[in-house]
Parts: C-alpha cells; structure tokens; sequence
C-alpha cells in the first residue's frame, strides 16, 4: 500500500471525531512500537564494541532512537549486535545467545570483521563473517565504523522493520522455527549442517 | 634496502647485567649469534639459574616468556626477559631444545607469573613445561588440531609464506580464501578425521579437573562438594568475551581459573606473514583503548632493531600521544569500574566525554579516531594539524586540570567506591611482584615501577613527573592511581608543549619495505595497563621470524586469581575492574 492509501482509509469520518481518532494499519502500529523500542544485547565482542558503548553515551545518544535500553540478557533482547571478530571459539556461543532471543530477533553485523573476517580474515582462529552460521538483517561497513555510522545501520534496520508485514514475518506462522545447529569444537569449528560435505571431501578435493 | 647493522650499540638488555657464564661456568653461555643477546642456559639448569637471578643478582620481575621456532635449525627456543623493580636494564636468557618433542622444566615455582605465558607457549608452539602446575591450552581450545605458531603449521587461508602475496602484487589477481579451501570456509580437518566416527571429548574437562573441587565430609556425615560458577565470555562485567570459572564454598571463592582465547585473532601467525609495517595497524587492535602507546612499542623495538631514532619533533609529538592515551584509557577503565560497583553509567559518560575529545585530536592528525595506525619507523606518519595542537593546548592547560579536579570530587568519596573498594582485592607487593604484575596494579600495591623511570626509553627522561603508588594495594588503590596518573600524563603533556621544536617528523624518506639486519629485539614501554613489550626476530627477510607481543592485561591476569581467593564473587567483578583488561590484548 502507497503511503497515500494508508493514510485515507476509504470511508467517512463524523466531523466531530475528525482531529480525535487515528486510523493505521495493525502492521504500522506494530512495527512502530517495535522499531521504537528495539534493545540490543548488552555484548561486546571487540574493538568495535568501544564504538557502541560510546554511540550509546551522551555525544551520540542512541536512546533518540529507542535503543538505549541494552540487556545483558538474550531472553530479554531483540537485537544481537555482532560487534567485533567471530572467532571459532566464540561462534557455538554466538549462535546459543541467538537461539535463545525470543522472536522477532534481527542480527546487525558491525564492522568489517562481523561481516566477512576483517583484517584478521585469514587467522586460524577467525570465522569468515558471522553470516556464515546467522541470518544477519544490516551489515554496517568501517573498522571499527563510527559512531554516525553504526546509527545509520541502525536507522537502515528500523526501516527494514517499517516495512514487515505481520502477515509474512516467519515468527507467526503455524510451523516453528528450527534453532540453528550449534558448531562443534572439534579438531577445528564443525558446521553440524556441513557434516556430509567434510566426509565427502576426498570426492572433492580429487 | 638493508640498514647498517646498528648491534656495535649495546643492545639495553646486555649492559650493566652480570656475568653469568663466570657465575655458573658451564651451565650458561652468552648468546653469541650475530645480533643477539643475553644467555644461553643449558635446560637442566634452567630452574637453578633463575633462582639465582631472582635471589642473588635482585632480578626479581619475569617480565615475558614466549618460545621461537627455529625451524631451519631444528630447534625450539624458550625465551625469558626478567628485570629488577628497582630500575636498570633487564637480562635475557634462553633455552633451547629439539623441535620434536619439546621439554623445558617450568619455571612457574619461581616466577609464578609465568602460569599462563607458559600455558600460552604450550599451546601455540607445543613446548612442555615439565613440572608446571596446570599445563593446558589457553587460547585454543582443547582437542585443536596442531600448534598453529610452530613455522610449519599452516592455518587454512595459507597462500604463501610472507606478504605481499605474489598473486596480489605486482599483478593484482584478488581473490577470497573461501573459493580456495575444499570446504569454502577457514577450516582444515585431519587426513583421516571422520566426523561420524569421531567421539567429540567436552573441551571443558580438563578445565573443570583442574579446579580440584573437594569432598568432604562433616562430622555429623554430610557430603559436600564446591560449586562451580561459570562468568562470561557473554557477561556485562567482563569487559569483553572473558570468562572465568569458581569454585565456590559456600560463598566464599576457593579457586578461581580465568579461561580466555574467546577473542583470539592470531596476531603473531598473522604478524609473521605481514612485512613489518604492515604490522603497524594490527597494533592498534591489540589493546583498542590505547592504540597511540602500542605503535609506541612496536616503533620502538623495530628501531631499536634497524639503530635509527626518530628526530626531536616526533619524539614530542610521540610523548603527547602516548600521554593522551593514557588519559583516554584510564577514563575508560574508571568509567567501567564505577560501573561494575553499580555507580551505574553516570561517572562513565562524564568520563566517556573527555574520551571523545581526546579521539578528535587523533582523528584530525591520524585520520581515524580509534585505529590511528600513525608511528612510522623513524618517526610518525604526519605532524599534528595545527588546528589540532591547539585543540591539545586547550585540553593540556585549561580543560582536563579542571575535569579532573571535578572527578576526583564527584567520584574519589563515593560511598559505593570505598565500601566496595577499600580492603578489597588486596594484592600485597610480594605477590605483585611474584605474579610479574605491571601498570598500576604493580603500582598499586606499592611498588614505585614505571618504566618511564626504571628505564627510561624516548624521551622521558626529559620531563618531571611523580609515580603515584599506593599503600593498601586494594582496589581503591588502584582506582586513585589511575586518577593520579591522569593528573601526571596532564603535567608531562604541558611540559613536552612547551619544549617542543619545529622541525621533521620522520628520519630518511617513508619506507614501506625494507630489511633490518639479522637478530632480536625486546622493546617496551609504560603502557596504560602496565609493560606493553614486542620482541622480535629477524632473519634479514622484509617479514619478522618471530612477532611476539608481550600483553600487560593478559600478564596482570595470572594475579587475578589469587586475588579473588577468600572474596565473595560479586567482587571478583569490582577486582577485575580494577586490572583494567582489554580483550584484544588478552587474547591477541
Ligand atoms: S572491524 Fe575493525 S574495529 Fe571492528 S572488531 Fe574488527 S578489527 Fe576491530
């Protein structure tokens, strides 16, 4: 629906009310209740976290945004900012904190390094970007991105939820959702999903 | 283009140390390489020769421990750096050993501060510390396959031995790693492993055994047993993706074992592929508060390894950085502390202020406000903006003297800081010095070592200034150092502004590629979290044999476990504070 449509709902409203009563779609309502007050987990994983802390703090001041209100808790969070190097050790965490945010849920990756390795890109230890185990909504590019930055990533997610719809967002639907499988520290990180493509490898290695 | 060998210069760990090889004849023998120092102990010797220096000859701090793969010789090589925390130069002296099954008798009965650098070398090199205490990896987990900092190990995105990649350059074919492993992502597996036949172990075994919880039984036949509180890596208190594991008795801590390695991003492995100067901006990510005093160090030790010195300008403008630095961390670190006692956020955003100012200055000179990336070898990259020095004036002789005199009214008589800091986290100086602690929680604890005096390395010795130490080595203590030091770093700014010439920033023309001749260098500085140290090994090549980085917060940490003992576990979060650690550093 045009922004015009949605404003003129198609039917008369008695003068008297007119000025007194909105009339909205449920989705806007509800997207604006959410993408006003989204908290982000209280977590930091890198460099880039120093960022956050200081958009968070008085010079930058995201609670303009409604999202100053950060949780330590997953149970309690909508949005895990993925501030810094995924490293292999760290990953099975990230992906439990993820599975344990109660929907709906987004995945900001912040800086070079969340969204495919950054510098550190070809250590032994370091995931090639988080997006490789979670469905990240915005990638915030910098490293680490400044403070404007990482609020126009954000500003970038809350126009990504003006436009859901409640209809179609996968979190009300009948089906439930499939946690994401937990990466196993083996002699190195192992994908549970990529389980039969390491044992097939000699196929493809020759 | 190689520079003149500069080793006719004796090397600072060399002079003014006693003659060893007279003192235990045959035992030890200098080091007699071309470009290196110290001596060489004979392993069987090694704890005996130790104890001697730490007893007879006052060498009473081991400052770092790391191994060095010589491949080509086939050997490994343990290398211990110790120094008096009376002040003076310090003394290298090193084992060696074969490369397949390396032994090296732990030297954690006399120096307990090298728990953990051991650990680390095990881990990384897979040198055994015969008779250490709790001999685990500790940045890699347990079961991982390989040590990934011996020279032929090679990490999954291995394309070449050294940068610049030849296929990058001159030609410029760029590519992902992905597209080139087998499976698409930075993993490598055993020839034989097979993932369904494979029974994972739990990494954490080891962990928990080590904690040794104890049964015992009371008279009236009541079993009990300690519980096991795991804190972190997700934790608001840790200050990043640390974790530690407690044993508790009741609620009194019993043991307390830090697990770290949740943020290792392989800063040597990928140090020894960079060309020296591409190793610059990974400095900056090692501890990511205090960027300026990490090129610091890193300048140092690869100057001190090619004989050059920056001229008089940079040697100001370095001081005025490294200074502002420290302001900028330690506003951090208190902010952050007041905030894990429950002070909740208000000191922090006053304090986060004055951080922001700060990072304007590096943000107009060195063009990014964290990752400034601005020594050069022989200089810094460019002079300060004027625009920017007055900025500095501004914050050196009117703003921060105020600021600070503010803080000190609004925070240092807060009844939440003294109930929760006095008396707390007591680390006596003995135990501070035995756990190689360095930084203001050294300090703390009453012991007057700052390398900027002990030592003095740049320009130091040029300014006044007051170590500030304290009585109780609580926390508080170390609450009102870092206050103190701030008020010092302000004094020392105002003086290197005042003397400061014109002139140029940078010796020679900007090298992007050369060669320092063949040998090792050990460099440090007074970082905001105590002796942030570099040793490097050249093989004459453009790109470091060995890149070690010797990390304040990660070295502090082996005290901190000690310290928690006998306390509640709501301090360990006000004593971890008080550290001051920063992941990037812990873990490298
Ligand atoms: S993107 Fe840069 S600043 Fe951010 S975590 Fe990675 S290295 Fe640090």
């Amino acid at each position: 629906m045009s922004e015009n449509e949605l404003n003129s709902p198609g039917y008369d409203i008695p003068p008297e009310l007119q000025g007194q009563v909105a009339i909205t779609t449920l989705d806007r309502l509800y997207n604006w209740g959410r993408r006003s007050s989204v908290w982000p987990l209280m977590f930091g994983l890198a460099c880039c976290a120093i960022e956050m802390i200081v958009s968070q703090a008085s010079r930058y001041d995201l609670s303009r945004f409604g999202m100053e209100v950060m949780r330590p808790s997953p149970r309690q969070s909508d949005l895990l900012l993925i501030s810094g190097t995924v490293t292999k050790k760290m990953v099975p965490l990230l992906v439990r904190l993820y599975n344990q945010m109660p929907e709906p849920k987004y995945v900001v990756a912040m800086g070079a390094c969340a969204s495919g390795g950054g510098p550190f890109k070809e250590g032994y230890n370091v995931v090639s970007g988080i997006d490789r185990y979670l469905p990240v909504d915005v990638y915030i590019p910098g490293c680490p991105p400044t403070p404007q930055a990482l609020i126009n990533g954000l500003i970038r997610l809350q126009e990504k939820i003006d436009k859901q719809s409640i209809k179609q967002v996968p979190w009300y639907r009948k089906e439930p959702i499939e946690a994401i499988p937990i990466p196993i520290l083996g002699p190195d990180l192992i994908d549970p999903r990529k389980i039969p493509q390491i044992k097939n490898r000699k196929a493809q290695e020759g | 283009m190689t520079t003149a060998a500069p080793h006719d210069v004796p090397h600072t760990v060399q002079a003014g140390t006693p003659d060893l090889a007279a003192r235990f004849p045959g035992l030890v023998a200098p080091d007699e390489r071309s470009g290196y120092s110290g001596w060489i102990v004979t392993a069987d010797h090694l704890v005996q020769v130790a104890t001697a220096l730490r007893d007879e000859f006052g060498y009473d701090l081991l400052s770092s421990v790391t191994g060095v793969d010589y491949l080509p010789e086939g050997k490994m090589e343990v290398v211990y750096h110790a120094f008096k925390t009376t002040g003076g130069p310090g003394i290298c002296f090193k084992v060696q050993t074969g490369r397949d099954d390396p032994q090296v008798p732990s030297l954690v009965s006399v120096y307990p501060g090298a728990e953990l650098q051991e650990r680390e070398a095990w881990d990384l090199l897979g040198i055994k510390f015969t008779g250490h205490p709790d001999l685990r990896r500790i940045l890699m987990w347990e079961g991982f396959n390989g040590h990934p900092l011996r020279k032929d190990w090679q990490e999954p995105y291995y394309e070449d031995e050294a940068k610049p990649f030849k296929s990058r350059s001159p030609e410029g074919h760029v590519y992902r790693f992905e597209d080139r492993n087998p499976f698409g992502d930075n993993v490598r597996y055993p020839e034989d492993f097979d993932p369904e036949k494979w029974t994972p172990e739990n990494p954490e075994d080891l962990l928990y055994k080590s904690l040794k919880t104890y049964q015992a039984e009371s008279p009236d036949g009541i079993e009990t047993d300690h519980i096991v509180v795991n804190m972190g890596p997700q934790h608001p208190s840790t200050h990043g993706v640390f974790r530690f594991v407690v044993a508790l008795d009741g609620e009194k801590i019993v043991n307390l074992k830090p697990v770290m390695g949740y943020l290792h991003r392989n800063h040597e492995k990928i140090g020894e592929r960079n060309t020296y100067l591409m190793n610059m901006p990974y400095t900056d990510r090692l501890d990511y508060l205090s960027p300026m005093s990490n090129n610091f160090a890193y300048a140092l030790t690869v100057e001190k390894l090619m004989g050059i010195t920056p001229p008089e300008r940079a040697e100001y403008i370095r001081v005025i950085m490294a200074e502002l630095t420290r302001i900028a961390n330690h506003c951090m670190c208190i902010g952050s502390l007041l905030n894990d006692l429950g002070a909740f956020f208000t000191p922090m955003i006053y304090l986060l202020e004055e951080r922001d100012l700060i990072l304007d200055v590096f943000e107009a000179t060195a063009g990014s406000r964290m990752m400034v990336n601005y020594f050069r070898f022989g200089g810094v990259a460019r002079d300060i903006p004027e625009d920017a020095l007055e900025k500095i004036k501004g914050l050196a002789f009117e703003r921060l003297p105020r600021i600070l005199d503010e803080m000190d009214r609004l925070m240092s008589e807060n009844e939440i800081l003294r109930a929760r800091g006095i008396g707390q986290g007591v680390l006596t100086a003995e135990d501070a010095i035995r756990y190689s602690a360095t930084g203001p929680l050294l300090r703390g604890s009453g012991v007057p070592y700052d390398i900027r005096r002990a030592d003095p390395y740049s320009i130091y010795d040029r300014f006044e200034f007051d170590i500030p130490v304290g009585k109780n080595g609580d926390i508080y203590d170390r609450y009102i150092i870092r206050l103190e030091e701030m008020r010092q770093s302000v004094r020392i700014i105002q003086q290197a502004l005042k003397q400061m010439p014109e002139g140029p920033v940078m010796v020679g023309k900007p090298q992007y590629q050369f060669r320092p001749p063949v040998g090792e260098s050990y460099g440090r500085v007074e970082g905001p979290k105590g002796e942030l140290g570099f040793y490097i090994v050249s093989n004459g090549k453009p790109t470091p044999w060995r890149y070690h980085v010797r990390a304040p917060s990660f070295i502090n940490l082996t005290a901190f476990g000690p310290m928690c003992v006998g306390q509640k576990v709501a301090d360990t979060v006000a004593i971890l504070g008080s550290i001051d650690i920063v992941l990037g550093e812990v873990d490298r």
